[in-house]
C-alpha cells in the first residue's frame, strides 16, 4: 500500500502487517501478534514525529 | 441570407476601464457597444456577429451581491436579445473569474443562450464552474488577451450556431469531464502498441486515460511530546459497529462512520465488522484490532506513552473511491478530528 499511499500523496506513511491485517498477523500466536502490533504502533507514533 | 449573432461582452470594472480595487464596489452597468478589449473580441467574431453591448460590474459588489448582480445583468442581456454571452477573459483573477464563470452559467439556464467564459484554468472560477459551461484557458496573465479572445470568439460563434463542440485540446477550452462515445478506427491494442513504440522512439503521444489529479497536501508539523499526544484511530478498511447501523457502503463509498469507543478496551469480535467489497475481511473479523489497533493504544495510553486515544473512532469502506468522495470524507474526518482536539491519527489502510 505504500506506493498507493505516496501517489495519493500522504506524507507519512509505513508498511504494515498487509491487506487483510494491517495491525496484525493471523499466522502469529496471540503473544506475538500482540507484540507485533506494539511495535508496529510505536514505529507509527515515531513517525509522526518526524519532520517531512 | 444568415442573420448576425448578437453578442453581449461581460467585463470587470477594471478592463471596463472604470477603475481598479478601489471602484470594485460600481454595481452592474450596461453600455452599447464594445468597451476596451472589445475591439479584439468584435475583430474575432468577423463580420457575422456583432458586439451589441458590454455589460460590467465591480468584482466586490458582485461578490458580495451575486444574484442581484445576475439579475440585473442578465435583464441587460436579454434586452439586448444576445445570442451569445463572452466573459472575461478573467486571468488569474479570483473574483473577477467567479463573477465571470457565475454570469455565464446564470444566462445559459435561464436565457439558453451560448456562453464562453475566458480566466486562467487555476482560477478558483474554473474549478467551480468548468463541468457547467466552457471555460477557455486564458493564462494567469494579461499578455494573452488577444489569442484568448480568438479562441472564445470562435468557441462561442460555433455553440451559437449550435454545431457540434470538439474535444477541449482541439477548441482550447477547458475540460469538462464529459465522456462521449466514439468509434476509433484502431483496435485498443493496435492503439496501446501504436503508443509504446512512440514512446520508445521519443515521439509524442496521448494516452488515452487522463489519470485523476490528487492534491497535494502540506505536511503537518512533527508532533511534540508524545505523552501529551491525543491519538485518533482512522481506517479505510471499513470498521463498523455490528450490524452496520450507519450503512456506510463496502465500496464506493460516499459517507464514514463514526464509531464511539469511550470505556472500550479492545475491539471484540462479536461487537465490530469489518464491511470492504476489496478485501478478505476474514481475519479483521476474528480480532478487529488487527484492522484498527485499539487494544494497543489503551495499552500504551495506560503506561502513558501517550497522553490519550481519542473517544471515536472513524472509518469507511474505501474501496474503489472515487476521488471527489474521498476527499470530501477526508476532509469531514479531519475537520472533525481538529475541532475535538486531536492532535495525531494512525490511519490503518487495507
Amino acid at each position: 500500500m505504500i506506493p498507493v499511499a505516496k501517489e495519493v500523496g500522504s506524507l507519512r506513511a509505513i508498511a504494515a502487517g498487509g491487506i487483510v491485517s494491517p495491525t496484525g498477523n493471523p499466522e502469529l500466536s496471540p503473544e506475538k501478534e500482540k507484540q507485533f502490533r506494539r511495535e508496529l504502533v510505536l514505529r507509527a507514533l515515531a513517525t509522526l514525529q518526524q519532520a517531512v | 441570407m444568415s442573420t448576425t449573432i448578437r453578442v453581449v461582452h461581460y467585463l470587470n470594472q477594471f478592463f471596463a476601464q472604470i477603475g481598479g480595487e478601489d471602484k470594485g464596489d460600481v454595481g452592474p452597468t450596461v453600455k452599447a457597444g464594445v468597451i476596451g478589449a472589445g475591439r479584439a473580441l468584435q475583430q474575432a467574431l468577423g463580420e457575422e456577429a456583432e458586439v451589441v453591448a458590454t455589460i460590467f460590474c465591480g468584482d466586490n459588489f458582485f461578490a458580495e451581491n451575486q444574484d442581484q448582480a445576475i439579475n440585473e445583468l442578465l435583464r441587460h442581456v436579454a434586452d439586448y436579445k444576445a445570442d451569445l454571452l463572452i466573459a472575461g477573459p478573467a486571468f488569474e483573477s479570483g473574483r473577477y473569474g467567479v463573477a465571470c464563470g457565475a454570469i455565464c452559467q446564470a444566462a445559459k439556464q435561464k436565457l439558453g443562450i451560448a456562453t464562453v467564459a475566458g480566466m486562467d484554468q487555476d482560477n478558483v472560477g474554473a474549478g467551480l464552474y468548468k463541468k457547467e459551461i466552457y471555460i477557455v484557458d486564458s493564462g494567469a496573465t494579461i499578455a494573452r488577451m488577444v489569442p484568448t479572445l480568438q479562441r472564445m470568439a470562435a468557441l462561442g460563434l460555433k455553440l451559437a450556431r449550435r454545431q457540434a463542440i470538439g474535444k477541449p485540446a482541439d477548441e482550447g477550452y477547458v475540460t469538462r469531464g464529459i465522456k462521449r462515445n466514439e468509434i476509433a478506427a484502431k483496435r485498443p491494442a493496435e492503439r496501446a502498441v501504436d503508443m509504446l513504440l512512440a514512446k520508445i522512439a521519443g515521439k509524442p503521444f496521448h494516452s488515452e486515460i487522463a489519470p485523476p489529479k490528487f492534491a497535494g497536501g502540506k505536511p503537518a508539523a512533527p508532533l511534540g511530546d508524545l505523552k501529551r499526544a491525543v491519538i485518533a484511530l482512522v481506517t479505510d478498511g471499513g470498521l463498523v459497529i455490528e450490524g452496520n447501523p450507519d450503512k456506510i457502503e463496502p465500496g464506493r463509498p460516499t459517507r464514514f462512520t463514526t464509531i464511539p469507543i469511550t470505556g472500550v478496551q479492545s475491539l471484540g469480535a462479536d461487537q465490530y465488522d469489518a464491511v470492504h467489497s476489496g478485501y478478505d475481511t476474514a481475519s479483521a473479523n476474528l480480532d478487529p484490532n488487527r484492522l484498527v489497533p485499539l487494544d494497543t493504544m489503551r495499552e500504551l495510553a495506560r503506561e502513558g506513552v501517550i497522553g490519550a486515544v481519542h473517544e471515536f473512532i472513524h472509518s469507511t469502506g474505501g474501496a474503489h473511491a472515487a476521488v471527489e468522495n474521498a476527499v470530501q470524507i477526508g476532509r469531514q474526518i479531519a475537520d472533525q478530528l481538529k475541532a475535538a482536539g486531536v492532535t495525531g491519527v494512525i490511519l490503518t489502510s487495507t
